[in-house]
């Protein structure tokens, strides 16, 4: 694959990681562990038992035929169905010893930590730097100064900083479409999650805008544990360390994504990879 | 079979141009109407057009100068205070029904009444504001006219709020509560925003609408021969002024009358031209 080397230094040197001072597990380490987890939309079962770590600072992708529930099961990480009745959740996901689940879970706080990202770029309605202040601002309050400084990091760290820099107090929307998403990006670690949830970031993109999204994940993935949900398996094969595969609301098959590519275990991994289905 | 086929094609022609021509004979005989009324309009109205109608007060009968200074003012004012009354009950309304209320037994009740009420008859609700107001106050006044504008100005308000924020996209609403920002955060900082402009064409039409309403306020504001400001008082306004001098046997009062249905008339176009190139620049 056509990936940087693999401890290509962060390329803006002002970053500080939000990892640096705090202590944190070695990467690698299950970050969240999901545990007999159902879903249910009203009656209609749509994840059936579905176990599966996903491991700190790598690249997890879920991969599967339309309607298996991937996108589904990313979107119970950050409680994203709370916005939506008669959708409920069954089994647990464990995050830093709490469940995710738990009903007197805080969803805005569990959202700053649990960053998302969409498929269609959802830049709001007002300039660039005030999008990606709009998240900060909803937990902090910094002086202008230190908020110029977090939005310019953001920026950088999503390898937006050199195309905006000229046009800050621009509309959010009157960015191209690539440009948009990296701006989602941007807006969504500002904030400082420890983890990213990508919902098919680049299925509405072009190849090079794609190429682009890859190069991102791949750098931030020192500093996030990363889910993408993906239709595209060379995709998951370029950024993914660990993948997973799922059809009908089940996890058929979980591993490391060489693994899973090139000799899966189940026979509907290997149809599906191998493009005879789905 | 092909002369069939062309006498079948022939009359599927012949019954185009019929549909169409009667088409645009209705949609001619729409239009004649509106422009004649429009014509005669300028053609009457502008020939009292000048600066003193502007300037002066309404005249007493028999006088040949004077103005509708006092009943321009009159309408600005309660225009003014209905709208103020009537939106932010309007727009909080139409933000629970698309935002709080979906799907809810409550919100389709609401929106019932509300379409109810955006149907009633203006003079039901002068009537329903005399009541109300004018007889618990004892007297006419700017506020019962008021109170009766903002009543036709809620339901519009309503249903242009709740309809325009439907139609900002759910995703943007995901993305905002995937920052972790709370529903109301959500809903003032970002749907509204994409729906400003759709929201504002909104109360500029309840505007446009209630500047040329004359039932509620011949029930309530009345109408005022001098200048006043006073709320608490009958006050003159535009449509109300019409009314009256229209029927008066003077000359310049029905030539006054002209004039004011000129300027009335002239003023909801504006509102309605800036109201539409808002709803056009919103993308």
């Amino acid at each position: 694959m056509n990936n940087p080397p693999d401890d290509a230094a962060p390329p803006i040197q002002t970053y500080i990681s939000p990892h640096a001072t705090a202590p944190s597990a070695p990467r690698g380490l299950p970050k969240i562990d999901i545990n007999d987890l159902s879903f249910f939309y009203g009656e209609y079962q749509a994840l059936k038992n579905i176990s599966l770590p996903l491991h700190d600072r790598m690249v997890t992708a879920f991969i599967g035929p339309s309607g298996c529930g991937k996108s589904t099961l990313l979107r119970i990480l950050n409680r994203m169905y709370d916005l939506y009745p008669k959708q409920r959740a069954e089994g647990k996901v464990m995050m830093d010893e709490r469940n995710i689940l738990d009903p007197k879970q805080d969803l805005n706080m569990l959202r700053a930590r649990i960053g998302m990202v969409f498929q269609k770029p959802t830049p709001f309605p007002m300039s660039v730097y005030n999008n990606i202040a709009f998240g900060i601002r909803l937990y902090e309050k910094v002086p202008k100064s230190e908020m110029d400084d977090r939005v310019q990091t953001a920026l950088k760290r999503s390898a937006l900083w050199d195309e905006v820099k000229n046009k800050l107090h621009q509309s959010g929307l009157s960015l191209s479409g690539g440009q948009q998403q990296r701006l989602c990006i941007a807006r969504t670690i500002a904030v400082r999650p420890q983890v990213l949830l990508l919902d098919e970031p680049a299925s509405a993109l072009d190849p090079i805008s794609t190429a682009k999204i890859e190069e991102l994940i791949y750098q931030l993935k020192s500093d996030y544990t990363i889910v993408i949900v993906t239709h595209n398996m060379q995709q998951a094969a370029r950024v993914a360390d660990y993948t997973a595969f799922m059809y009908m609301g089940e996890l058929v098959e979980f591993g490391q994504t060489q693994q899973i590519f090139t000799t899966p275990r189940e026979s509907r991994t290997e149809d599906y990879i191998t493009g005879r289905f789905g | 079979m092909d002369r069939a086929s062309t006498l079948m094609y022939r009359r599927r022609r012949m019954r185009n141009r019929l549909v169409l021509v009667l088409s645009i004979a209705a949609a001619v005989s729409g239009l004649i109407w509106l422009v004649a009324i429009l014509a005669e309009l300028v053609w009457r109205g502008a020939a009292g057009l000048n600066l003193q109608v502007f300037t002066q007060m309404t005249p007493p009968p028999g006088s040949d100068t004077g103005g509708i200074l006092n009943a321009l003012l009159g309408s600005a004012v309660l225009t003014l205070i209905g709208t103020l009354i009537g939106t932010p009950i309007g727009i909080l309304a139409g933000t629970y029904l698309a935002e709080y209320g979906r799907g809810s037994k409550l919100s389709s009740v609401v929106r019932f009444i509300n379409d109810v009420l955006l149907s009633a008859p203006s003079i039901v609700i002068g009537l329903f504001v005399y009541q109300i107001v004018v007889t618990s106050m004892g007297h006419f006044s700017a506020w019962a006219g008021a109170v009766a504008l903002a009543l036709l100005v809620i339901p519009v308000v309503v249903r242009t709020t709740e309809n325009m924020l439907k139609l900002v996209p759910n995703q943007l609403r995901e993305a905002a509560s995937a920052l972790g920002a709370p529903r109301w955060i959500m809903i003032s900082q970002v749907v509204y925003r994409a729906a400003r402009a759709g929201v504002i064409t909104g109360v500029l039409l309840a505007v446009a609408r209630i500047s040329g309403e004359t039932a509620p306020l011949l029930f309530t504001a009345l109408n005022n021969q001098f200048w006043s400001t006073d709320l608490n008082q009958p006050m003159a306004n535009l449509p109300v002024m019409i009314y009256r001098f229209a029927l008066s046997p003077y000359p310049y009062w029905q030539q006054l009358a002209w004039t004011a249905a000129l300027v009335i008339t002239a003023a909801i176009l504006l509102l309605n031209v800036v109201a539409r190139s808002l709803i056009r620049t919103k993308g």
